[in-house]
């Protein structure tokens, strides 16, 4: 009975898995291979289950790498991928510069105090992120909040809606509860003993936090900028809303050659270079992860 | 070492507490003490949890600011020196080693901070590592270490820049018995070897006696009593004091003081032996080995007594129920103000 019980959990995310994940997964690895074509849904070959393994034997015949032979002669391609891996290091970057001395001092604050900013960091997700998005389109735009603001201190106004900056600073604002809660944690569990010890042999507090509190925070830090890296790398709705026709990144590409070129091999093709340029960090997380935990 | 009368010490004091006093709250975890620990010595802080003696020795470490009060080292006032500038070096109860550098690492922490070169570093960690009989694990991490491994590396982390001080607090609470009762006897031998003051936080009154020359016992952020084991133990001050150290019989006298009386140093037998006896019945037994501990009830209450088990006594086997006499050497007992 008991036995019984524990097998179904261990199934059940495997069942999870191959529902959620697999099978997609596959489908769109399916796609990739597949020939565009005018037809819906736009491609070849499609499966005829009608003719028996004859069918299938076509079918299979039919899949060739030609669409990613396809997008390694086209530019765009290799330039989007590229300027996405940028902008996701750059963005793990800044959030790594503006997240730690946000984590370090909550991890310093008197208990009450942590937990009330701790809810601050989390806050911002009981909005929608999209307005959230659009909310940041009324700050940037030319008449908008933020040369508002500039105006009346008598700065010159900035006109940086549409552009990668904007993207940037959309990436870092969504992506900063991310970076922040594990390194709080990391940080938030740190023997304060050690600290003490430290100065207790002659270092600084200064020496102190670059001796100790800082490389036992960097699994945390790792941690925090993979968790960004990964997801901001396929970053769609923020450089849709924020950037402009000069801010390429795959996720705009993925959409624009689903939605308005209809070549679902090409958008397939192009998600599935992302996920195996991703594999790596992903890999890394989990091991990173792993650790922390231990 | 000369001592004076009243625990005093005729050695130059290394440290001085002068009327030091240290709040948290509403709550006084340090009420005015005056010590003085003397050159060379090992010297114990000893007390229940809670009785002030480990923010003592934190606030000699800078680790805390006393709101009343002076801490001289060497005759100087400290309270300007922040932690890591004092001369003075903590192995912490839980050791602290840094879980990210290996033993050497640790070791030489200190050493680095102060400014010594790596090619002095390096022999000066060797040296460290033999003290504490650790040659051939410096490159392990201290998550690879047993916990007495780990007691050591932390030994030797705080002996290794040379303090004035070593504090150490509760350095072997971690430790199983028989490996906490080797480590007491090869921390005396470290002290005696290297000239150096050790003093020590411990609740436990067994370790207090054993490694310190003198030690003080606190109380509710005071200090108690100060002197050398025997001393505290023979002539308490207090009833605090004897009922703190080792056990003791109480018995009220006319006047109201208390009389004090050791158990080892009482007799039972079967008749009234020449002393001033109480007569009463044996009502518990409990055989030690070395020793044999009774219990007798009389009418000043039950009277706790142990006898060594050297083959000398002639009274013969005692039983449960048997009418016993008790009695005492008038030097033994200690008069206590009530």
């Amino acid at each position: 009975m008991k036995r019984g019980r524990s097998s179904l959990a261990a199934i059940l995310p495997f069942l999870w898995l191959a529902v959620f994940f697999a099978f997609p997964f596959f489908l769109v690895a399916k796609l990739s291979l597949s020939d565009t074509a005018l037809a819906i849904p736009p491609y070849t070959p499609r499966l005829d289950w009608s003719q028996g393994l004859a069918g299938v034997r076509a079918f299979l015949a039919g899949l060739d790498g030609e669409t990613y032979a396809r997008l390694t002669k086209d530019s765009l391609y290799l330039s989007a991928y590229l300027s996405s891996l940028r902008l996701a290091a750059e963005g793990s970057g800044l959030l790594l510069l503006i997240g730690y001395p946000i984590a370090y001092g909550i991890s310093r604050c008197p208990p009450r105090v942590r937990q009330a900013l701790v809810m601050a960091v989390i806050l911002p997700f009981w909005t929608s992120f999209l307005i959230r998005i659009y909310a940041w389109i009324a700050i940037l735009k030319p008449a908008g909040v933020l040369n508002a603001v500039l105006h009346v201190v008598g700065l010159p106004p900035l006109d940086i809606l549409n552009t990668e900056t904007a993207v940037l600073l959309g990436l870092v604002y969504a992506y900063l509860p991310f970076m922040v809660l594990p390194l709080y944690a990391v940080l938030d569990r740190q023997d304060e003993s050690l600290i003490e010890a430290a100065q207790d042999l002659g270092a600084t507090p200064l020496a102190a936090f670059w001796r100790v509190t800082f490389p036992l925070s960097l699994p945390g830090a790792l941690a925090g900028a993979l968790l960004c890296f990964i997801p901001m790398a396929g970053e769609f709705v923020i450089p849709d809303l924020l950037g402009g026709s000069d801010t390429l990144m795959l996720g705009r590409v993925i959409w624009t050659e689903f939605f308005a070129d209809r070549d679902w091999p090409a958008a397939s093709a192009v998600a599935i270079v992302l996920l195996a340029t991703l594999v790596v960090p992903i890999l890394l997380f989990e091991r990173q992860q792993a650790k922390v935990l231990s | 070492m000369d001592q004076g009368a009243d625990g005093q010490v005729s050695k130059p004091a290394i440290v001085r507490f002068e009327g030091v006093e240290k709040r948290f709250g509403d709550h006084v975890a340090v009420a005015g003490v005056d010590l003085e620990v003397a050159e060379d010595e090992f010297f114990a802080l000893l007390g229940p949890s809670g009785c002030g003696k480990t923010t003592l020795m934190r606030l000699l470490a800078g680790f805390e600011q006393p709101d009343a009060g002076r801490i001289l080292l060497d005759g100087q006032d400290i309270a300007a020196l922040p932690a890591h500038r004092r001369p003075v070096h903590m192995m912490f109860q839980s050791y602290a080693l840094f879980p990210h550098l290996n033993v050497a690492q640790n070791i030489a922490f200190g050493l680095r901070r102060q400014g010594l070169a790596k090619a002095e570093v390096a022999p000066r960690v060797e040296e460290m590592l033999a003290l504490v009989r650790l040659d051939g694990l410096a490159r392990r991490k201290p998550d690879q270490l047993s916990g007495g491994q780990r007691q050591r590396v932390a030994l030797a982390r705080a002996l290794a820049p040379r303090p004035r001080i070593l504090l150490l607090d509760e350095p072997l609470a971690a430790l199983d018995r028989k490996l906490r009762e080797e480590t007491q006897l090869e921390l005396i031998a470290l002290q005696r070897r290297l000239g150096l003051t050790f003093m020590i936080v411990t609740h436990d009154q067994d370790e207090a006696m054993v490694v310190a020359d003198r030690m003080a016992v606190m109380q509710a952020g005071a200090i108690a009593q100060v002197g050398p084991p025997r001393d505290v133990y023979e002539r308490p001050q207090s009833r605090y004091v004897a009922e703190f150290i080792g056990e003791v019989n109480i018995f009220p006298r006319e006047d109201g003081a208390l009389l004090a009386v050791r158990p080892e140093k009482l007799f039972i037998a079967r008749q009234p032996n020449g002393h001033p006896a109480m007569g009463g019945t044996l009502s518990d037994i409990a055989y030690f080995g070395d020793r044999t501990r009774y219990v007798v009830e009389t009418s000043a209450g039950p009277v706790r007594i142990s006898c060594a088990n050297d083959g000398l006594d002639t009274r013969g086997p005692l039983s449960v129920g048997d009418a016993v006499w008790v009695s005492h050497p008038p030097e033994a007992a200690v008069v206590l103000p009530s």
